[in-house]
């Protein structure tokens, strides 16, 4: 079972970014870099924003964050959410890439519990045949 | 001193509005909607249809400016634009730009105006789905946040409210504070939605949680009407009706990499007006001191006091303390901002209200008027990208 209901909008992989989400699918979570300068960038983009380099790799990361910021969802805004509030959504910031930051949520963790600067670890949920989300949990 | 050569070149003439209401309550149509207040607008201005040769709007307003010509059966349209971008970041943006036409002699009457039934359309406090494609797949920067859950207007700017919180012990008191005086302006406008409903900071406390920490009165209002305002060159303005309300300085853009639903911005404790703010305040020849009266866009009540100290009123992570204390509240505050009640308790006309507002305090006819008000600031649609400025004056 997800963290979520099903019914959200799932990620449709684009040209730009398709290897970030065919390695969630392996369960590895990669973030793109510059391979002109090695600056990291998140949300995957076409060009560097540091030199203007179009050749960029993907770069295969451990996964440990540390949240920068983080929400509870009270008002279900989306159909989908009607039954399944409230929920935790996190900003967590990811050192080892450049501290760029990716939004998910915390799935062992109750919302009240969460805190600026807590460590995360990345976790993967395998939502349907094609999909696979980076999410999060507490670090170990 | 400035030297922007459109300084004080080009004026507001006219203003028009339909009626505010809660969305979905207004029977006419959107179309019709914006077709009354532009006439309105002309009409303040002592004009005919006939005189307007433009168009200014933003956020991708459905009605387009050849629909609107043919409706009103103008003679010739000169120029129509759009600025880019969502939220309400092109609110004085729509404006700049339809003084940039009249300044470079492209057209000689151009109206900026805004249009807006949440009613027969989208209610912007719903899910952001324009974009999801076949199979409810969504691609690009959204795929980052959507299936997380994270899909609304409040909870985007909820995430950097608590940021700016951990920061600066900005608290929700403080966010209430912005609330509280919009609430209690409108009080004395009867246009305003929230009229005869005033507010407590008890009561903020009191509202549903929304997304925390943005509860329900942190977040504007959904609403029907429109709103337009006629501009000409200072030098037509001087023979025409109303006293001329001048554009002193408008800014518009963004700083960097400013996306926003990958949440990557550099700075994502301010309200992206950094740059703008110190453009503006440099073509205007003015400095944050000079400023009577703001109209400060409320989309959500955190970052209006991120607006604030990006706009020089107080120091970066000081605006949770600077709104406190009746500050922002007419009469007796020091610097009085949404004096007709705003996006928050007017009516969420994009924040063009705002706009007419502003115009209404040069010429001293707001229903909270500020005693002997000469300039007053507008800052357009915080947290978007592009935002947009004006400084207007009497």
């Amino acid at each position: 079972m997800s963290f979520l209901p099903a019914g959200l909008p799932l990620p449709q992989p684009t040209v730009d970014d398709a290897p970030f989400w065919e390695a969630a699918r392996r369960h590895e979570l990669v973030v793109q870099r510059c391979t002109e300068c090695g600056t990291f960038r998140h949300s995957p983009m076409p060009c560097c924003y540091n030199c203007q380099s179009f050749d960029h790799e993907w770069v295969k990361i451990k996964g440990n964050g540390i949240i920068f910021s983080y929400i509870n969802v009270v008002h279900p805004v989306h159909p989908a959410l009607k039954d399944r509030v409230p929920f935790n959504v996190v900003l967590v910031e990811l050192p080892e890439a450049g501290n760029v930051r990716m939004v998910g949520n915390v799935l062992d963790t109750p919302f009240e519990e969460l805190y600026v600067g807590m460590p995360v670890e990345v976790t993967f949920e395998d939502i349907d045949a094609e999909t696979t989300l980076p999410q999060w949990k507490r670090a170990s | 001193m400035s030297d922007w050569p459109m300084k004080d070149k080009v004026a507001i003439v006219g203003i028009g509005e339909t009626e505010y209401t809660k969305w979905g309550q207004i029977k006419r149509s959107e179309f019709q909607l914006g077709c009354e207040a532009i006439l309105k607008a002309v009409e303040d201005a002592g004009l005919s249809v006939k005189d307007i040769d433009g168009f200014a709007s933003y956020s991708g307003d459905r009605n387009e400016p050849v629909m609107i010509a043919t409706a009103l059966g103008m003679p010739q349209l000169r120029f129509s634009n759009m600025f880019w971008g969502g939220g309400g970041g092109g609110g004085s943006g729509a404006v700049h730009n339809a003084a940039m036409a009249i300044y470079s002699g492209t057209a000689n009457y151009v109206v900026a105006f805004r249009a807006l039934a949440q009613g027969q359309f989208q209610r912007f406090g719903g899910p952001i789905t324009d974009l999801v494609g076949a199979g409810n797949r969504i691609g690009g920067s959204m795929a980052y946040s959507l299936p997380y859950g994270l899909i609304s207007a409040p909870q985007m700017f909820a995430m950097q409210t608590r940021r700016h919180m951990h920061l600066y012990g900005t608290t929700s008191r403080q966010l209430g504070a912005v609330a509280v005086a919009s609430r209690k302006h409108a009080q004395r406008n009867p246009r305003a939605v929230m009229y005869g409903r005033p507010i407590t900071i008890d009561d903020h406390q009191n509202s549903r949680m929304v997304a925390d920490p943005l509860r329900l009165f942190d977040c504007c209002l959904e609403s029907d009407g429109a709103a337009a305002v006629v501009l000409t060159s200072a030098e037509r303005a001087r023979n025409l009706k109303q006293r001329p309300v001048y554009i002193m300085a408008a800014s518009q853009g963004s700083g960097p990499r400013q996306e926003l639903f990958a949440f990557n911005k550099p700075n994502f404790d301010t309200a992206n007006f950094e740059e703008v703010a110190k453009d503006l305040y440099e073509r205007a020849g003015v400095t944050p001191k000079d400023i009577d009266v703001a109209q400060i866009y409320e989309d959500f009540t955190g970052m209006v006091i991120m607006s604030i100290e990006n706009h020089g009123f107080c120091k970066r992570g000081e605006g949770g303390p600077f709104v406190e204390g009746g500050r922002i509240e007419w009469p007796d505050g020091e610097l009085p901002i949404n004096t007709s009640g705003g996006n928050l308790a007017e009516a969420y006309i994009h924040g063009f209200e705002l706009i007419t507002e502003a115009v209404r305090q040069m010429r001293g006819t707001s229903t909270c008027q500020v005693k002997d008000a000469e300039i007053c600031l507008v800052a357009s649609g915080p947290g978007v990208a592009p935002v947009s400025d004006m400084i207007v004056r009497r």
